[in-house]
């Protein structure tokens, strides 16, 4: 089994196209391996998150101006973070984290994506990292080409969980995707003769090597151990509707307590164009329980981890007719973790007068969001400040460093 | 590279069958795709009028079972209420039934790739009650008439379709300075469905708008709404007086002209003609078609202001749509139809199978393979790439299925070697051929063929 499993893990790598510095064949290979200790979740807000509505600015006297009372604010007692800034309600079982200093944000963020406001291009943006250029599709993604120049990386390093491709973690680098409730039950024999007839195509081959690999790992693997059971369990308890599944949940902490140190996925469903006042609380619910179950399941990795929530644009800064936003520019990102210098609201503020908003309409971005993924990149994982502006997010300056980490 | 009968049911049309013999030429498949739905009587689809009654009803299932709760009324109305839920639901799946037995009977089936195509390009999804499950009428409604008639003809029933109108918020946007919006100064314009008919319908991202065409548009479609119970209005009061500009052009005038106006200009444009015309290429023929054959097909779409019919004969006609390898992978119903219409399955049978069974067969197995019938995420349609099908997970949900779906309902498979033939013909790649031979069962071996990259890829 071992042979077996080495094996293909020599030919997903050798086929992942990854360079011979980080093959298996001059790297030991051993189930846990990995070029770092610290963890990184990335989790994308498919559908463009409210930021201002997140993250409500209420100590700036135009905020009150843009409202109609029922979207932004309401009757529920405002979370207020600092004298600035209030926490949407939906987002109160995150308070604790904030109080301990493991929830931060940034606002006035976006990527350099402007103006035509399109969700897929916006979406290719981010996740591409590779500034505002759009011509045709982006070869990579920005958390690929860290696995393409990271050393002693292999594809259990780095995870995509759900059942589609996740375009960040997509390039030439070695990476897994999964959806924990795939299983495969064929013969050994079946396996080798679907190896067989894979071997002359890259797209099949590839794809079905990593399938029996994974599903080969979660076979081979130990049980857990008691203490992680207990941790498992506090995870059930705080999971529920709206929010990343469980099994899915469990799924991810279980890679990230073992090799992975970089798991991603996405929540789909914030592009609130229509009475937000009613849909984003289910998506802000939803989004904090993820959190909690990370935070449960990883026990005492979460002090090692560190995650980052990104959505590909802001919205509107007015209401619209339909008591909803329309795509906008700037807006909040969201982290947490153990590894994070929490209890703050990063950036610099635009202000909300229709000469502040960007094109008269959207929350002006004061600094590009690449720029807090790269600095969290440089602290947890060591990468170097070159690679970070030339490789992950060409043409970004980084810029002062906003000490997101402890 | 030329016309290739085998090529031509693989990448044009629903694909191998022992039943049906291979297309002598382009002109047979373009003929069977232009002659509508000959199984509409034997298959009827979910009717429009049908799912709007049913909304309407839930409606006032829904009012008696709360205004009277705790009566037996309100019981009775929330049993009436869930039996119009399971039935709509029956009728969905049932519907895919119907798809299916399409690409089983067509002799080449062409028009069900081009009802996929066009379905995908259109994506809706309904919104809540009843609607949920009616998303299957936008093509029985907007685009089985339209495949090979008017492009414009088409567009201008999706922007009819009250599905559309709920998915996109269009039914809710009013003019700012409209009579509504005077007497509510809550309500207002939402721009999203004027966004997506220029980014995703017509022009494509990269075509020549702006945020202020958006708004503009937006503005045009004011008054175009849905009313429950009745389906896509034109409400006056919603709309924004005066004249909008849209891409240079002033549009104004009395209740649907404007828009009508505006759609058929939309439909015309140059850029939608590119737009189009890439799209097919990339969903027929290549990720990376040909730059020679999108400007062909491009060309005969403006030329003929989108006369589908002579746009598809543009697609077939070129060398380029022959090319020998096959660069694109079958999406997930494509897939699975295809599978048992290579395995000899016939209508007939389809007929005999009951909605639980087209559910675990079809519907289910898809929701792994990446498409989950109906419910998509967001508007931007069925991915074309071919890497965000053949995913790990995706991989083993197929080859999953090859080998035990189609034994567990109860086909009698054909002998390996003959669906070899079937498959690859005679000049079978070795490493196929040898792996049918050293399976362990014959329903090893087919579930084999039925996986191999040589049967998905078209």
């Amino acid at each position: 089994m071992t042979t077996d499993l080495n094996r293909r893990r020599f030919l997903i790598s050798a086929l992942a196209g990854c360079s011979a510095a980080a093959s298996p064949i001059l790297t030991p290979v051993t189930m846990a391996s990995a070029p770092w200790d610290n963890r990184v979740v990335v989790i994308i807000l498919r559908g463009a998150m409210d930021g201002l509505d997140a993250v409500r600015p209420v100590g700036d006297p135009d905020f009150a101006g843009l409202q109609d009372g029922k979207l932004r604010g309401g009757e529920e007692e405002p979370l207020m973070l600092d004298n600035f800034f209030a926490l949407h309600p939906a987002l109160s079982d995150l308070m604790p984290l904030w109080q301990a200093g493991e929830l931060s944000f940034a606002h006035a963020t976006s990527t350099p994506y402007r103006d035509k406001r399109s969700h897929f291009d916006g979406q290719m943006v981010l996740e591409a990292g590779s500034g505002n250029d759009v011509d045709g599709r982006p070869r990579d993604g920005w958390l690929n080409r860290l696995m393409q120049i990271a050393p002693g990386v292999e594809a259990s390093t780095a995870f995509a969980v759900g059942r589609s491709r996740m375009a960040i973690l997509d390039g030439e680098g070695p990476y897994s995707l999964w959806e924990p409730r795939t299983g495969l039950n064929v013969s050994p024999q079946a396996e080798r003769l679907l190896e067989l007839i894979y071997h002359d195509d890259p797209l099949f081959r590839d794809a079905a090597t990593q399938a029996f690999e994974i599903v080969g790992d979660i076979d081979a693997e130990p049980d857990p151990s008691d203490e992680m059971s207990a941790d498992m369990n506090m995870m059930a308890e705080v999971s529920g509707n709206g929010s990343l599944n469980a099994e899915v949940a469990k799924f991810v902490v279980e890679r990230l307590r073992n090799e992975t140190r970089i798991a991603t996925f996405s929540i789909n469903g914030w592009d609130t164009h229509v009475r937000q006042g009613q849909t984003l609380p289910n998506r802000l619910r939803g989004l904090a329980r993820t959190i909690l179950m990370l935070k449960a399941g990883l026990g005492p990795v979460w002090s090692k981890t560190s995650v980052l929530v990104m959505t590909e644009f802001g919205r509107t800064a007015r209401i619209n007719g339909t008591g909803g936003t329309d795509h906008g520019t700037a807006g909040a990102m969201l982290m947490a973790g153990g590894a994070i210098r929490g209890g703050r609201v990063l950036g610099d503020w635009p202000g909300l007068r229709v000469a502040d908003l960007y094109q008269g309409r959207d929350l002006l971005p004061t600094r590009d969001i690449r720029a807090y993924a790269g600095w969290t990149m440089r602290g947890m994982f060591g990468t170097s400040s070159s690679d970070i502006e030339r490789v992950l997010f060409p043409g970004l300056e980084l810029g002062a460093d906003p000490r997101l980490l402890l | 590279m030329s016309f290739d009968p085998h090529i031509a049911v693989t990448r044009f049309g629903a694909g191998l069958s022992p039943h049906h013999a291979l297309p002598s030429d382009v002109a047979s498949i373009l003929a069977e795709a232009a002659a509508g739905d000959p199984l509409a009587a034997r298959w009827p689809l979910m009717k429009l009028q049908d799912v709007i009654k049913a909304d309407e009803d839930i409606r006032v299932l829904s009012g008696i079972a709360h205004k009277k709760r705790g009566t037996e009324e309100a019981d009775a109305a929330k049993t009436a209420r869930k039996a119009i839920f399971d039935a709509m639901r029956d009728a969905e799946t049932y519907d895919i039934g119907g798809l299916v037995a399409r690409m089983l009977a067509q002799p080449y089936g062409l028009g069900e790739r081009l009802v996929q195509f066009w379905s995908s390009h259109f994506t809706v999804r309904g919104r809540g009650g009843a609607l949920q499950y009616g998303v299957g009428t936008l093509a029985s409604v907007a685009i089985r008439p339209h495949i090979m008639g008017r492009f414009e003809d088409m567009l201008l029933a999706t922007v009819m379709h009250p599905i559309m109108l709920l998915y996109l918020d269009q039914a809710q946007s009013v003019g700012d300075n409209s009579r509504t919006a005077k007497l509510r100064p809550e309500r207002g314009l939402n721009e999203n469905y004027a966004r997506e008919l220029l980014e995703l319908h017509t022009l494509g991202v990269d075509g020549p708008y702006t945020q202020d065409d958006v708004r503009e548009l937006a503005e045009v479609l004011t008054g175009l709404t849905f009313q429950r119970g009745e389906g896509t209005i034109f409400r006056e009061i919603y709309t924004e007086p005066g004249a909008e500009t849209v891409l240079g052009k002033r549009y104004y005038g009395e209740e649907l002209a404007p828009i009508k106006t505006v759609v058929r200009d939309l439909a015309a444009h140059p850029a939608t003609g590119a737009h189009i015309a890439r799209k097919l290429a990339v969903h027929f023929v290549s990720d990376t078609p040909d730059e020679a054959l999108v400007a062909h097909v491009a060309a005969r779409f403006v030329e003929t202001q989108g006369d589908l019919a002579a746009v598809m004969a543009a697609l077939l006609e070129h060398p380029a749509a022959w090319k020998i390898e096959r660069d694109n992978v079958k999406w997930p119903l494509e897939y699975i139809a295809s599978s048992l219409r290579v395995l000899g399955m016939t209508e007939a049978q389809m007929a005999a199978a009951n909605v639980r069974q087209i559910d675990k067969i079809v519907r289910r197995p898809m929701v792994g393979m990446g498409h989950v019938w109906q419910r998509p995420n967001d508007p931007s349609g069925l991915e074309e790439e071919d890497e965000s099908w053949i995913t790990p997970q995706a991989v083993a949900s197929r080859i999953n299925w090859a080998m035990n779906m189609p034994r567990r309902f109860g086909i009698q498979l054909p002998e390996p070697a003959e669906l070899l033939l079937r498959i690859a013909g005679p000049s079978a790649p070795p490493e196929l051929a040898f792996a049918v031979n050293a399976s362990e069962s014959a329903r090893e071996a087919v579930g084999l063929l039925l996986a191999s990259p040589t049967f998905q890829r078209r």
